[in-house]
């Protein structure tokens, strides 16, 4: 799950993290409202107006400006960028629309840099990487010249340990800023990891960190996602979550307690099991990438799913107006293929059947599953492997389409 | 003729009591699978199907029984601390079979494991687990797909595995073991683990490795695999459609910063002599191809 910049800089705060004074506005009157309170609060003119997306890259798309005018001057801003259209390198071309705003105060810096942390999968640490490239993309960085890039990990039975937090800070430079600046980082470094841990994040970036006029280390921006297996012990997720950056098809899956993944193409898919519900999205290429047909979503209902879930998954997938036809593939283990049949053959009752729809059934059950689908006097095709159902399923939009 | 479980594993079922946890164990317990105890805090001294005692503690179930590897259905609040317990017990074998356990639990799960040498094995979390056919199932996946004989499964994905289980018991070839490894980002054996294990066992002739989008397990079980390993190979890898930065299911599932990609792994697994299946329909075909070489 992610959060917009302004949340995770009040959970930065909350550890001691070093972040510029802000208010969240969603209106074009609050975000003028919030800026004559800043102005009044730090004494200085200058405030910044920031885009609250999601998605990173929000500088260089227009989203954040700075207003040295003012209060009206941060209004001004506030009305071009509250409602519009971001588009970044992460939005895609359609872009983000902009429905919160962050409004900051604005600080003299010396320097920015980039700061992160991941979990690192191959070598199963938390690896925190810096780099004097602050601001940028860090993604770039890596790719040209990956020696700008300095990294520690963490032993989970130490946690970050000082010495590993010095070895960025002067590998950094920092003591070119004062000698308690390196100090200061310590403690910064100290904080975020305490952060990551305590708050399960799965990727934490400061970007940039920066050392402002007077020495002080300052996250100016933060991008925090959290782990999603996290969610039973963090009960406040549900109300930070903002539900508009998120896939509206996605979510009621989420809370159906089913896997599912929007894509762009035209055969709606309904499988047992993450990597088979994959598997069975290549096939589908495989087969049909040359005429055109190719998968319109991810859909794993799981192991252990009920009649109802698969009827709620198969309603959710005869709802799109793109899909053209519809794979079922199943292979009971724990699922029964009877719990499939039954849930598909409701749905499709409910709902009505307008496209065609391909089943292969395997495993648990296959006898009891493939007698139900049968007698439903549904127009189903009978598969009988992953690719002879894929090359029916091909034949099926391919023939419709001509 | 098999890797890390057969005939002689005794079996503890963390959670035994649960619905999960009862319905696998009983199901283990009808497949052959020698199930010696059960463990629920709070609830020793009772009996599952009137016949596995259950103890409090894992420590205790091992003494009064000899089990020497447990099978964990505990939910995701509890499961980092149900496997450590069985670190500690001593056991050579744990098997998570829990989905959803968060990744900073399993770095401290990983760094205790790093200490004990090899002396316990951790297989999973959320996996299907492991069967030698016919002498020992842990976990939850179909016991009668499979068939006794010389080909071993390892695989991130649990029903991938059936779909290549299923198809060599179609053509009459049977398993060494199959192991289903997980699909979380950190986690116990990996490929390479599992390799090793296949490389040393003269009853194991070929593998089907299936892979997934995510991480470099793939990369570098391929660079074992070029200099180290000496049986066929036929790999299949989930997600060549996959969209970057979208979870597919799994936790571990995500390509992200342009890492992780199917083709990457695809390429490195070629390098490596290992076939490719053109499609998940024919991973068992591909490597019987490779065997009658």
């Amino acid at each position: 799950m992610k959060i917009h910049e302004y949340q995770g800089k009040q959970i930065f705060a909350k550890y001691g993290i070093p972040v510029p004074k802000g208010y969240p506005a969603f209106t074009v009157e609050e975000a003028y409202e919030k800026a004559k309170q800043l102005i009044a609060e730090t004494g200085s003119p200058v405030t910044v107006v920031k885009a609250q997306i999601h998605a990173g890259g929000r500088g260089k798309g227009g989203g954040v400006k700075v207003a040295k005018g003012g209060a009206e001057d941060a209004k001004a801003l506030a009305e071009k960028i509250l409602g519009m259209q971001l588009v970044t390198h992460q939005t895609g071309p359609e872009g983000t629309k902009v429905r919160r705003l962050y409004i900051e105060q604005g600080l003299e810096m010396q320097k920015e840099f980039y700061l992160g942390a991941v979990v690192d999968r191959d070598r199963r640490r938390i690896v925190f990487m810096a780099s004097t490239e602050g601001g940028v993309e860090i993604e770039k960085v890596a790719a040209e010249s990956p020696e700008k890039i300095l990294t520690v990990h963490v032993d989970p039975a130490t946690g970050l340990m000082p010495y590993q937090s010095n070895q960025l800070a002067f590998g950094l430079g920092l003591q070119a800023f004062g000698k308690d600046t390196p100090k200061k980082f310590v403690k910064f470094m100290a904080a975020l990891y305490e952060c990551f841990v305590k708050e399960d994040c799965s990727l934490l970036e400061v970007n940039p960190l920066a050392v402002l006029k007077n020495g002080d280390v300052m996250a100016l921006d933060s991008k925090i996602n959290f782990d999603d297996n996290g969610e039973f012990r963090h009960k406040e997720w549900a109300a930070i979550q903002d539900r508009d950056e998120e896939d509206a098809v996605e979510l009621e899956a989420k809370e159906a307690g089913l896997n599912y993944v929007s894509l762009d193409g035209n055969v709606g898919c309904l499988v047992n099991g993450a990597g088979l519900a994959m598997a069975t999205m290549d096939i589908i290429k495989v087969f049909g990438e040359k005429q055109g047909v190719s998968p319109a979503n991810f859909l794993d209902v799981g192991g252990g799913a009920n009649q109802e879930q698969v009827t709620k998954a198969f309603k959710m997938i005869l709802k799109s107006d793109k899909v053209k036809a519809i794979f079922v593939n199943i292979f009971g283990g724990i699922m029964k293929c009877d719990v499939i049949a039954n849930g598909v053959v409701a749905a499709a009752k409910e709902l009505g059947l307008k496209v065609p729809l391909v089943v292969r059934l395997e495993g648990t059950n296959v006898e009891l599953g493939r007698k139900i689908l049968s007698d439903s006097g549904l127009a189903i095709t009978a598969a009988t492997t992953m690719a002879d159902g894929a090359q029916k399923i091909v034949a099926a939009v391919a023939g419709g389409a001509k | 003729m098999s890797i890390l479980v057969g005939k002689n594993t005794k079996l503890l079922v963390q959670g035994i009591t649960g619905s999960a946890g009862g319905f696998h164990a009983k199901q283990m317990i009808e497949y052959g699978t020698q199930v010696v105890a059960g463990v629920t805090p709070g609830r020793g001294g009772e009996t599952f199907e009137g016949k596995v005692p259950v103890f409090d503690t894992v420590r205790d179930a091992v003494k009064k029984t000899g089990a020497n590897a447990s099978v964990i259905f505990v939910p995701p609040p509890g499961a980092a601390d149900a496997i450590l317990e069985g670190f500690d017990a001593g056991l050579e074998l744990v098997v998570c079979i829990t989905e959803g356990i968060p990744v900073v639990d399993m770095l401290r799960v990983r760094r205790v494991l790093e200490g004990l040498k090899g002396q316990t094995r951790l297989i999973g979390p959320n996996c299907p687990g492991i069967i030698t056919p016919g002498a020992c199932k842990i976990g939850i996946m179909p016991g009668h797909i499979h068939k006794a004989g010389n080909i071993g499964v390892v695989s991130k994905s649990g029903t991938l595995t059936y779909e290549a289980v299923g198809q060599l018991t179609a053509l009459g070839v049977g398993q060494s073991t199959c192991v289903g490894v997980g699909g979380d980002p950190v986690a116990g054996m990996d490929f390479i683990d599992v390799l090793e294990q296949f490389q040393a066992d003269p009853d194991t002739h070929g593998v089907i490795l299936i892979g997934e989008i995510g991480g470099a397990a793939e990369e570098m079980a391929a660079e074992y695999i070029k200099g180290n390993f000496k049986k066929p190979v036929a790999a299949f890898i989930a997600g060549t459609t996959a969209p970057p930065g979208k979870r597919m299911g799994h936790a571990g599932a995500i390509i992200s910063g342009g890492k992780g990609t199917a083709s990457a792994k695809i390429e490195a697994l070629l390098a490596a002599g290992c076939k490719l299946a053109p499609n998940p329909s024919e991973m068992a075909s591909t490597l019987l191809a490779m065997l009658k070489k």
